[in-house]
């Protein structure tokens, strides 16, 4: 354990104040719950408008060195000094555009999962929006800063804080404040303006509702959380049910059910794999996953409905037979579905949707039916 | 009513306890989702865990605060496992040990003890 005292994020006081109970995460103080707990909290997003701060992730903007001022060779130059290190198409982005893609070691791991966009603005072109996780910004910052070095710097953007605004409420909430919020649809980003202050708005979110996430200057980020919570239709939610959200969402979480040994064809996300780049096989252990694309991968992940006790991290799967097969990376309780569910990897042939496995919890057997993913239908705001 | 440091409690009538999870440890479990209750006739000693109880978030081992034979559990709790957050120190008991030595009873903490027990946390 790490003896360096936790971080705050500038929000810290609002949360204290709003009685949350603080749980320390990726070298933060943050907030798991506040006052009504996760099960409320995870209910009011599905239903209204949950807000979160996500300060501890990483976001940075990676800048062209030397831009010409044509803003789409600008673009391609600085997609082409990230590319090297991730499966997307980013050189392809439109203005205004975002793509989630891999960090990716040279046998095909994932390192991080991140959001990478490009401006809308004509005078931002030449340069890249990021947000990586929180656990793994220093390593990223470091391999994305040293693979760009001599044509694109990379600028973490210390003394920003990030939140969430997200659930079937969340866009007539910000659209009351920021109408140019209504024209973004699902994983587009603009740059807007509320008070003076720049904001950095994105339609996007980890819960798998519609929603945005909104990067704010530090010394801004109290008055534009507490003007969004001045809406009835808001209530801020803590860690725990971000993650229960997301859990019914279907979404992996780096750390859980992503890490260095684990392939994105392995972990559902071959989306990621844009086209362009898995016929030029120009990313790191593109041969692994073309490998991968071609054979089938030797494990999938899955999704898991528990009976009985939920199944935690680690917790081993088996087949009908009692043989171990897999492992649980992510499980906890549905407070949508009122059962548990889980997310766990095992082998192509036992991955259907109805296939009935076991967990072991507690050295007990418990059926585990595989299920679609998502456990809770994405409802993203779409281009119609 | 006694209490333990891993916050169970303690009624004791005749030669029967009854115990459960205290309203301070259900409050730093968070919303209950899912109790798992001893069966009937399981001799335990005291300290072996004896119920789970498990938020949202995590799992919680529930440890038998004194020894005997469980003659009762509660079986309205695995199907209503957030009794543990609305009525913790009564109608959530978990379960019935008829206890062997009833000085361990004695031994616990009784309230005001336990109370400055949980201002030392």
């Amino acid at each position: 354990m790490s003896d360096q005292p936790l971080k705050r994020t500038p929000l810290h006081p609002a949360h204290q104040a709003l009685g949350a109970r603080f749980v320390p995460f990726a070298g933060y103080d943050m907030p798991v719950q506040y006052a009504g707990g996760v099960l409320a909290e995870h209910r009011w997003t599905r239903e209204h408008a949950g807000l979160f701060d996500v300060s501890h992730m990483g976001p940075a903007v990676l800048t062209l060195d030397e831009p010409t001022g044509d803003a789409d060779a600008d673009h391609a130059a600085v997609a082409a000094a990230l590319e090297p290190l991730v499966p997307g198409d980013i050189v392809g982005l439109k203005r205004g555009q975002q793509r989630y893609t891999l960090l990716l070691n040279a046998s095909g791991g994932v390192i991080d999962d991140l959001m990478v966009a490009r401006p809308l603005d004509e005078g931002r072109q030449g340069s890249l929006y990021l947000v990586v996780n929180a656990g793994t910004k220093e390593g990223d910052f470091a391999l994305i800063g040293q693979a760009a070095a001599g044509k694109a710097t990379l600028h973490p953007l210390a003394g920003h804080a990030l939140v969430a605004l997200q659930g079937p409420e969340a866009a007539a909430v910000l659209e009351a404040l920021l109408p140019e919020a209504a024209d973004l649809v699902f994983m587009q980003t603009a740059v807007m303006h509320w008070q003076g202050e720049e904001l950095t708005v994105s339609r996007s979110g980890y819960t798998g509702e519609d929603g945005f996430e909104i990067l704010v200057a530090d010394a801004a980020a109290p008055a534009l959380w507490a003007r969004l919570l001045d809406d009835a239709r808001v209530r801020a939610i803590g860690l725990g049910a971000r993650d229960s959200l997301r859990l019914e969402a279907g979404l992996p979480l780096y750390g859980h059910d992503l890490d260095e040994t684990v392939s994105p064809v392995e972990a559902g996300l071959a989306f990621a794999l844009s086209k362009r780049r898995r016929l030029a096989g120009d990313f790191p252990g593109a041969a692994r996953l073309q490998a991968e694309l071609d054979a089938g991968p030797s494990r999938v992940r899955v999704g898991l409905k528990v009976q009985g006790a939920p199944a935690r991290e680690g917790a081993q799967i088996a087949d009908a037979d009692g043989r171990i097969v897999g492992r649980v990376t992510s499980g906890g309780f549905s407070p949508s579905l009122s059962a548990p569910i889980a997310l766990g990897f095992v082998p192509p042939a036992l991955s259907h949707p109805g296939c009935v496995l076991n967990v072991i919890v507690r050295g007990k057997a418990q059926p585990a039916e595989v299920a679609p993913l998502p456990f809770v239908a994405h409802r993203y705001a779409r281009k119609a | 009513m006694h209490f333990t440091k891993d916050h169970e409690w303690v009624e004791l009538d005749g030669d029967v306890a009854t115990v459960g999870i205290t309203a301070y440890a259900a409050g730093q479990l968070g919303d209950v989702v899912f109790v798992e209750v001893p069966e009937i006739g399981k001799a335990l000693k005291a300290g072996d865990g004896m119920a789970v109880v498990e938020s949202v978030k995590a799992a919680s081992d529930v440890y038998a605060p004194v020894s005997g034979e469980v003659v009762a559990a509660n079986g309205d709790l695995p199907g209503t496992p957030e009794m543990v957050n609305q009525d913790p120190e009564r109608g959530a008991w978990i379960a019935r040990i008829k206890v062997a030595d009833k000085s361990q009873v004695d031994a616990l903490m009784d309230r005001p003890a336990y109370e400055a027990f949980l201002d030392t946390l």
